[in-house]
């Protein structure tokens, strides 16, 4: 358990640290609040519509497929701590572990759900012939 | 009291008050965000009861993973906000009735659950000992799992891809 205690002094550092860092920003900064400050920034521009936009369906299916091959690395942990002592056959047993989910990072990639779709600019607005 | 209580009671408290702002907060991106200190908290309980492999694991594939596919969800729910909750308030009784029976059954695991042994014995490692048995004497459920994270995979792709095609 004292590996873990380190682990609680980690945590505690980390929220110190950042706690006191902001709040030591906040008690120096001067405080002007006015309407404009707190717009969301966009560039300079006043927002447009909602913060609340819907993104691409495609990071989703890359979360997916990350939270697969999430599960499959804590396999590898135990596999790992205990793989001196086993030899080869801790290998092949791993091996077939991996091999089997590859066949469905071969499914997804071969399907092109890895593939971002390229944002294809429209340049029509551009005189042709200038840099071509 | 101890360090390792009042440590416990910090623990205890951060994973409950979370859970019940999980269940009670109007706004789901709330709750979502609630869900990480549960999830945090449940992974600190795991070390208590000497489970520091699963312990790990919580944190990386529930912490890491799952709640991010959760707040994916919230986000990508076109309108979340505008639709009318259809599950609030269905009827009383039946949540009552619900609520009842799976106290009931907590407390009587609680009651059956042989506690004081297993924390009596003390903190010992057991990523080692799982390492063991699953490429011994479990090495066909261990090559299934495989599988069944396969077929996941699989079909969590093709349902997610279905409205795009």
């Amino acid at each position: 358990m004292v590996g873990f205690y380190t682990v609680l002094l980690f945590i505690f550092t980390g929220a110190f640290l950042v706690s006191f860092t902001v709040a030591l920003s906040r008690f120096f900064a001067p405080t002007k609040q006015y309407p404009e400050k707190l717009i969301p920034y966009e560039c300079g521009d006043l927002p447009q519509g909602d913060a609340w936009i819907q993104f691409n369906n495609r990071f989703y299916i890359v979360a997916l497929i990350f939270l697969i091959f999430d599960v499959e690395v804590m396999f590898l942990f135990p596999w790992a701590v205990v793989f001196n002592d086993m030899g080869l056959l801790a290998f092949v047993e791993m091996f077939i572990f991996i091999v089997v989910l590859l066949v469905g990072y071969a499914y997804v990639w071969v399907k092109g759900d890895l593939d971002w779709i390229k944002p294809k600019p429209r340049l029509e607005h551009l005189a042709k012939g200038k840099g071509e | 009291m101890e360090a390792n209580q009042i440590l416990f009671i910090a623990i205890a408290l951060l994973t409950v008050l979370s859970a019940a702002m999980v269940a009670f907060s109007n706004k789901l991106i709330h709750s979502a965000f609630a869900l990480l200190a549960t999830f945090t908290g449940f992974a600190m309980l795991y070390v208590y009861l000497s489970a520091d492999f699963l312990a790990v694991t919580q944190i990386v594939v529930y912490v890491g993973g799952i709640l991010i596919l959760i707040l994916f969800g919230v986000l990508m729910t076109h309108k979340i906000y505008s639709t009318t909750k259809k599950t609030a308030h269905n009827s009383l009784i039946v949540s009552l009735l619900g609520g009842i029976l799976s106290a009931g059954l907590i407390l009587f695991i609680i009651s059956k659950a042989p506690w004081a042994p297993l924390l009596a014995k003390g903190f010992n490692p057991t990523t080692a000992i799982i390492g063991k048995e699953i490429l011994t004497g479990y090495l066909l459920p261990f090559e299934i799992i495989s599988v069944l994270l396969l077929g996941a995979l699989i079909g969590a792709i093709y349902i997610a891809r279905a409205e795009d095609k």
